[in-house]
């Protein structure tokens, strides 16, 4: 298991460094979008608005954080499941999107988007919140205040310990 | 006398202590299956759940971020002079308070389509069961969605018996994955009908994981259950290894001559519950 350390925003030759299994230690700024984000920017997508994040080259953490303590920078950010994501990604992954970040299996479709856009997905410690939480410096509020732990927040992580758990290249650390 | 102040009291602190921490049976089980993974990238997961429970109990902070739906099971003494419908808001109220004064995540939409948040994790799943004596004994569960979500109910033949159940507890984790958070715990409901054997499941996911079914049958059956789940091969976070969940807890209940209802509720490694006694 050999340990890559990553930063953000991407570049092409580093992503297509990563094989399945390797451990990534993540830097950077990242944003935070599940479910009901998805389905906000789809819509949005569909409706040509602007959209309130640009995806080009950026990576999204599949995450609702529990609210934060004060004193800190956010609260509890471990990953959500991943497979509730699979057939709402492509959208995201046209506007550049090329890393995401959950937990658990993915579809087989799923699989063959990671290799057509050329967009690993990198799995996180599930149940692991507050060691996740450790990791992030700053984080901001950018979008959907309304939904509450499925609003998209903008995080800046460092050292964010993570799995390479589908590559490019078909590799997948489930199998 | 218990009041409604302190049934609210008591359910606020089971919230704190249900997500800062994990039960001792639950905490030691994952030690034992940990120790019986060699390769690196469980080991290093190991080193990670270690640390997440160290960070979350020095911080008080929640061990997973995902709160849960707070499901409360009561075990109601007849000498308890609290109507049900108190007893109820009470609960609620206690979760209220919890998941606000220790900033737990709010997990609870209004309406399944429409998914509005409730803003306070409430309404709670309350189970009120009627016992003899004077004590309140209330135990939360959190429930993360993740593992819930890979729960599944199948109402078999009463021909495919003994075998058939097996296979679907077996067939239900292989399809869970590593989707809700394997090590898993897996309560199974046997019996009953179509509403009482999901019951059981969630039930017999409190049994203390250390005690052994006191029907050898059963014990025998969750025992079998477990070394079959362990040879799917999923392991922690499903990144391959022996151990793919830590306990199988079995629930039965007289049934129906034309029916065998099976239910296998699907409980993630950060098995989060707590309980109070109150005596009147």
């Amino acid at each position: 298991m050999q340990t890559i350390e990553l930063n953000t925003p991407l570049i092409e030759k580093s992503i297509s460094g990563l094989k399945a299994g390797d451990k990534v230690l993540l830097s950077g700024p990242i944003f935070v979008a599940r479910d009901q984000a998805h389905i906000r920017l789809i819509d949005m997508i569909k409706k040509e608005l602007e959209l309130p994040v640009d995806l080009k080259n950026q990576v999204v953490y599949y995450a609702g954080p529990s609210p934060t303590k004060p004193g800190e920078v956010i609260g509890s950010i471990g990953p959500t499941t991943s497979a509730r994501m699979d057939t709402i990604s492509e959208p995201l992954f046209k506007q550049g999107l090329k890393i995401t970040i959950g937990k658990g299996v993915r579809s087989d479709a799923f699989k063959e988007l990671v290799k057509k856009y050329k967009a690993p997905y990198l799995a996180a410690m599930g149940g692991g919140g507050a060691v996740m939480q450790e990791s992030v410096v700053e984080s901001e509020l950018i979008a959907f205040e309304d939904l509450g732990p499925e609003a998209i927040y903008r995080l800046t992580v460092k050292n964010m310990p993570l799995y390479v758990a589908y590559d490019i290249f078909g590799g997948d650390i489930y199998n | 006398m218990i009041s409604q102040k302190t049934i609210k009291i008591a359910v606020a602190e089971l919230c704190k202590k249900a997500s800062f921490s994990l039960p001792k049976d639950v905490m030691q089980a994952l030690d034992n299956a940990f120790k019986n993974e060699k390769s690196p990238r469980v080991q290093d997961i190991y080193k990670l759940f270690k640390k997440n429970i160290q960070i979350a109990g020095k911080k008080q902070v929640p061990a997973c971020q995902d709160t849960g739906t707070s499901v409360v099971f009561v075990e109601k003494g007849d000498k308890v002079k609290i109507s049900d419908v108190d007893l109820i808001n009470a609960i609620n109220n206690g979760v209220k308070v919890g998941y606000k004064k220790y900033f737990l995540r709010k997990s609870i939409v209004k309406d399944p389509l429409r998914r509005e948040n409730t803003k306070d994790n409430t309404p709670a799943i309350i189970h009120i069961e009627p016992k003899r004596g004077s004590s309140l004994k209330i135990t939360l569960l959190q429930k993360g969605g993740g593992a819930e979500n890979c729960s599944q109910i199948k109402m078999l033949k009463p021909a495919e018996g003994y075998e058939g159940v097996l296979d679907f507890i077996v067939e239900t984790v292989r399809q869970a994955s590593s989707k809700g958070c394997p090590p898993y715990v897996i309560g199974v409901g046997i019996g009953g009908n179509f509403e009482q054997a999901p019951y059981l499941a969630k039930k017999s996911l409190l049994r203390n994981l250390t005690k052994p079914n006191k029907d050898p049958f059963y014990d025998k059956m969750e025992k079998e259950a477990l070394k079959r789940i362990n040879q799917l091969g999923i392991g922690p976070q499903g990144f391959g290894g022996f151990v793919t969940a830590i306990g199988v807890n079995i629930e039965v209940a007289p049934c129906h001559i034309a029916s065998l209802p099976v239910a296998v509720n699907t409980e993630c490694s950060m098995h989060r519950h707590a309980s109070v006694t109150l005596k009147i």
